[in-house]
């Protein structure tokens, strides 16, 4: 469980990391908290050439406040999110997910750009991006460029990032016809879900998102439809049905179809006012 | 030897007080010496090249990439160490029948499960090594493999050892009575449940590894060694890689746990004990996450098929059951893979009156990893069994299981006498530890709060389990049967010049304070401060010899040893003392430090008697010539074990929509005899519990069905963790031993026996208003859920 050899770089500005990025063609990952990359690397299921660390980016570290939208830093850690008042106010669907992530070490050094460039289909914050309706700005050699979350998720640890780094997300502020809500069902607290939601209410309108359930953060049109004209439960898990439900040592598909929908009613039932 | 004896008839200021431990500052602050911080020059580092497979032919081995890769120092094939490591077999006489096949320490031509080693590399760092691994090109031709234990004995299975013939490594049969009469009689009902008890490991912080230091100059081996018996592996070295056993010297430091995992012979440690001496250099193994998962010994591993009579009226007729253990392709080295089972079929019901039994053990080879004695060996299953099946008898008969237990434990003024099985059993306390704990957690209490929540579709299920545990074991268990393992241990306490004690023990600390409750005794026995008493364990050249500490015999049979060696340097001591003050010994007495007379007025302090002693002995009488040192050995003699037993119940809360259980309390009450230190204690006994909780609803080592191991990372194998771990409320009785003065039996197996059992029985109290019941561990919400489908299909 030692990492094979890797050159460290540790890059003063953004465009100098595009350009590593570009020298190793390919080789090289780029580093931000480490708590999935170096632990993969170990493993020896990673072996880069060469680890661009992004911690010394301090334009990629950082919460904004602009107008209707919160621009939060790729390098910002769930510890900086949980404790930021901006995020607390404007963005209470933060403060109901982050307290599930993980424990205080890791949030301590995980970041919001690690965990979507990760992509796993059981963390949390694919999932909210995909409730909140965010958008990812991401830079690469070929320039910025904004790609919405509904299009950046695109399988099991597979995203649209092209050789880019993602350099922020771009979440709307809280209105007040909105309600939010969260859940997770796992045995231990801390571990990646069993199954989990986050949702978004606009008015009558919903953009649920599950997350642990399937290869990827996943949102159910129909479902979200089903919610929209007030259906009765039932029904509306019966748009489960479409999902192709993970199937592994902790849970088989039957189970896990079972415990997203306790997930879903269990959010519903604990929306905020 | 009868007690109570004359030492606790008078205050003592140490043995039964809480006393914090005085090594736990030094650990917590990170100045412990576990292996991996052991740094010698000239030391490399070994790292394996591990079976892929489950059931392998090694065709060949191609290393030659990995010699020339940077910074390897050596690298060895199975073959290439099998000329200088005799094999070992796992079979001891007194388990009659066992089989098992010679055992190298890198795969010689077959692989046998997947984490095998079969290449070592020796390189210059651990890193360098792991590198030269991935350049080493094993051809291997899969074999089928026997994985499930329940299809392994099948004809057509694949045979692991065609030299056996068959997969079968062990089968005993224990027949008392008539059991078949007994159910067949009117008036008995008998419930029959199959249990399955999943694999799972010790996942002990620290790692197992070793650093091995051989000195061709004096043809001296230095072992550092993560484990709990030091001379029982002095031997093993010794006998295996043919050097004189007094040119081995085994040392453990600090060890980050044990709870049996290291107490084996596991072929990367002795792989790298030969590396070292074929390099004549230091040599470093430390296995990391991987290695441990797929490498320590499992536990469990049981389908069992059991029933039990009970009458009408609530008294059990019986048990009849049939236990499968799966141990892996071999039987594990030098203590054998067939004690588990041969404890489910000692223990099971032994709490219990009752005279017919019948069981059946099978012990069977399978192409995983090495399944061998963790701790509570056994014991989980035992209880699991016997109260389980009680449980489901009083839902059967409509009577309340605590009620149901009252009815059938051994009376506590019934000792000695025996179990069904035979075991002798005495100094227990049954009946008084059921009525303790119904008090402390308030029974009645709890079943109207139950009935209540039910009311609003909480699910509340309270669960007990009456159990015993194997401690303090006599030759019987290890021995008899040809191991190189010591059931007595020894002591040695000495006085130093400035009045202070050295004593060194044979028994081994790895975590649990055995070096705090031998300072306690000895400080409490002599007549010292505790801060004055400085404790040596786990070196084979320093202390006496002898077995370490497993099977809870540290405190019972180590403890005792050193109580019996600080009594006699203390009647050395006030010998001398009485010569010196001119004065009868029987006026005497030793406090904090200082010869008194019996009413606790100081005449002489130590250090002035020791220093009279070593300095200036013209001082003293010719005639008299004082050693202010002694050595006392211990062994346990007309029992083959002390018993000792608990009750112990949960309380749990399943959540019937996700199959998730919350266990909300756990109560304990242990008669573990004499309490030495109650905090030590209670921190056992709540550590096995939730080692014991772990077994019961998180831990498992899946497979798949040809043989790979699923889950061998600390995010996939489930640990139970703080925030999820209940309230455990411990109370003790205390009911000596008679085979000692000291009255302790051991206490660091019981919660991790016991509560599997409670937690089940609880979690079945739950389901019952539903009609559903669950007989397999662990019981995950997949489990659960499932047997509420069941439920609801009937
Ligand atoms: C014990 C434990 C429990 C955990 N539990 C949870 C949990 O419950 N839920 C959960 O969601 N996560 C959990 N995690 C994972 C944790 O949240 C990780 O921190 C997170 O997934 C990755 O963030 P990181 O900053 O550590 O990224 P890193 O590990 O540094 O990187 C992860 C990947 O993202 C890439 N990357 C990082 N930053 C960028 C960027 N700006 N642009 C492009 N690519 C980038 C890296 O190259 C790498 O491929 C857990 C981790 C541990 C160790």
């Amino acid at each position: 469980m030692k990492a094979p050899d890797f050159d460290y770089l540790r890059p003063a500005s953004l465009a100098a990391a595009v350009a590593m990025l570009v020298e190793y063609d390919g080789e090289a990952m780029p580093l931000a908290g480490g708590q999935s990359l170096m632990p993969m690397m170990n493993f020896r299921m990673a072996a880069p050439e060469a680890l661009i660390d992004l911690v010394n980016l301090s334009e990629l570290r950082g919460i904004w406040v602009e107008s209707d939208t919160i621009r939060i830093g790729a390098m910002t850690s769930y510890a900086d999110l949980k404790g930021d008042a901006a995020v607390q106010k404007h963005i209470p669907l933060f403060s109901l997910a982050l307290p599930h992530i993980a424990h205080d070490a890791i949030r301590n050094r995980g970041t919001i750009g690690g965990s979507l460039a990760l992509a796993d289909p059981a963390a949390e914050m694919p999932a909210l991006m995909l409730a909140l309706n965010a958008n990812i700005e991401v830079e690469g050699p070929d320039g910025a460029r904004m790609l919405s979350a509904d299009d950046f998720f695109l399988g099991m640890f597979e995203t649209a990032l092209d050789g880019e780094l993602i350099k922020a997300i771009h979440i709307p502020v809280a209105k007040s016809e909105q309600r939010f809500g969260f859940h997770e069902l796992t045995q231990r607290h801390g571990d990646y879900a069993l199954a989990g939601v986050a949702i978004v209410q606009t008015s009558n309108t919903y953009r649920a998102a599950f997350f642990g359930v399937a290869d990827r953060a996943t949102r159910v049109p129909k479902l979200e439809a089903a919610l929209e004209q007030n259906e009765d439960i039932t029904s509306v898990l019966a748009h489960l049905n479409s999902v192709d439900f993970t199937d592994d040592i902790k849970a088989n598909h039957t189970t896990r179809q079972r415990l997203a929908g306790v997930a879903l009613k269990r959010a519903l039932k604990g929306m905020t006012t | 030897m009868t007690g109570p004896a004359h030492i606790f008839d008078k205050p003592n200021r140490y043995i039964g007080k809480p006393e914090p431990r005085a090594d736990a500052a030094r650990l917590l602050q990170g100045r412990g010496t576990y292996v991996d911080d052991q740094k010698l020059p000239r030391m490399v580092h070994a790292a394996f090249v591990r079976s892929p497979h489950a059931h392998a032919t090694i065709l060949s081995i191609n290393a030659e990439e990995a010699r020339a890769a940077t910074g390897v120092v050596a690298v060895y094939s199975g073959e290439d160490l099998a000329k200088h490591v005799t094999p070992y077999v796992g079979t001891l006489t007194h388990l009659a029948g066992l089989r098992s096949m010679p055992q190298h320490p890198l795969a010689v031509g077959v692989a046998r499960w997947q984490g095998e080693p079969v290449v070592m590399i020796v390189a210059t760092s651990r890193a360098l090594a792991e590198d030269a691994c991935e350049l080493v090109y094993v051809d291997y031709a899969e074999l089928p493999a026997a994985v499930d234990s329940e299809t392994a004995l099948d004809t057509g299975a694949p045979i692991i050892h065609s030299e056996l013939g068959s997969n079968l490594a062990w089968e005993r049969d224990v027949v008392v009575g008539d059991i078949d009469a007994a159910f067949a009689a009117p008036d008995v009902h008998v419930v029959e449940r199959q249990f399955r008890f999943g694999r799972h490991t010790g996942v002990t912080l620290e790692t197992r590894g070793t650093v091995c230091d051989y000195d061709p100059s004096e043809d001296q081996l230095t072992v550092y060694y993560s484990g709990q018996a030091p001379h029982m592996m002095q031997v093993i070295f010794s006998k295996h890689l043919d050097l004189p056993e007094e040119n081995i010297r085994v040392i453990s430091n600090d060890v980050g746990g044990s709870f049996g995992i290291k107490i084996h012979t596991y072929g990367d440690e002795i792989a790298t004990a030969a590396a070292a001496k074929l390099l004549k250099r230091p040599v470093k193994f430390i296995a990391d996450r991987f290695e441990s998962f797929l490498t320590d010994i499992h536990a469990r591993d049981h389908i069992v098929r059991a029933k039990m009579g009970v009458t009408e009226a609530g008294k059990i007729v019986g048990i009849d059951f049939d236990d499968l253990t799966g141990i892996g392709p071999f039987s594990m080295y030098p203590r054998t893979s067939a004690i588990e089972c041969n404890q489910v079929l000692n223990l099971t019901g032994a709490p219990y009156v009752m005279e017919n039994y019948r069981a059946k053990g099978r012990v069977v080879f399978q192409n995983k990893t090495l399944m061998c004695q963790y701790r509570a060996v056994g014991h989980p299953i035992a209880m699991a069994i016997a109260d389980g099946l009680l449980e489901d008898a009083a839902r059967k008969i409509g009577m309340d299981p605590v009620a149901l237990r009252e009815i059938n434990l051994m009376a506590d003024d019934s000792y000695p006498r025996t179990s069904a099985t035979g075991m002798k059993l005495d100094d227990l306390s049954h009946k008084r530890a059921l009525r303790k704990l119904t008090d402390l957690m308030n029974y009645d209490g709890l079943r109207a709060r139950q009935t209540l929540a039910r009311k609003k579709g909480i699910y509340r299920g309270i669960g007990f389990v009456s159990m015993v545990e194997v401690t303090n074991p006599s030759p019987m268990f290890y021995g008899i049967g040809g191991a190189p393992i010591a059931s007595q241990d020894g002591a040695t306490v000495r006085l130093d010049a400035g009045g202070a004690l050295h004593v060194s023990s044979s028994i081994t600390e790895q975590g649990q304070g055995t070096n705090a409750i031998l300072a306690q005794i000895a400080a409490g026995v002599f007549g010292v401060d505790l801060n004055r008493v400085k404790v040596t364990t786990g070196d084979t050249a320093t202390t006496p010899y002898g077995g370490g500490t497993w099977a809870s015999r540290g405190a019972g049979i180590g403890g005792e040893a050193m109580l019996q060696a600080a009594q006699a340097l203390k009647d050395q001591v006030l010998e001398v003392a009485g010569v010196m003050l001119q004065t009868g010994v029987e006026t005497l007495d030793i406090q904090s430090g200082a010869v008194t007379d019996i009413d606790g007025s100081v005449r002489l302090t130590l250090a002035d008697l020791a220093r009279t002693v070593y300095y200036r002995g013209n001082e003293l009488p010719n005639d008299l010539n004082p050693e202010l040192i002694a050595t006392r050995h211990y062994r346990v003699t007309d029992f083959p074990f002390v018993f000792t037993n608990g009750a112990m119940a949960a309380h749990v809360e399943v959540d019937i929509e996700t199959g998730f259980v919350k266990v909300l309390h756990f109560w304990a009450v242990e008669d573990c005899g004499r309490v030495i230190n109650p905090l030590l204690v209670d921190e056992q006994i709540r550590g096995g519990v939730v080692q014991g909780i772990g077994g019961a609803l998180y831990e498992e080592c899946h497979y798949s069905p040809d043989g790979q191991f699923l889950n061998a990372t600390m995010a996939d194998y489930m640990v139970p963790m703080a925030s999820e771990m209940p309230e455990i409320t411990i109370a003790h009785i205390e009911t000596p031993t008679k085979t000692s003065i000291l009255g302790a039996k051991g206490a660091g197996e019981a919660g991790t026996g016991g509560a599997p059992a409670a937690i089940l029985n609880a979690v079945n109290d739950a389901l019952s208003p539903l009609g559903a019941s669950i007989w397999q561990m662990p019981m995950t919400p997949e489990r659960i859920l499932a047997s509420l489908n069941q439920a609801d299909c009937n």
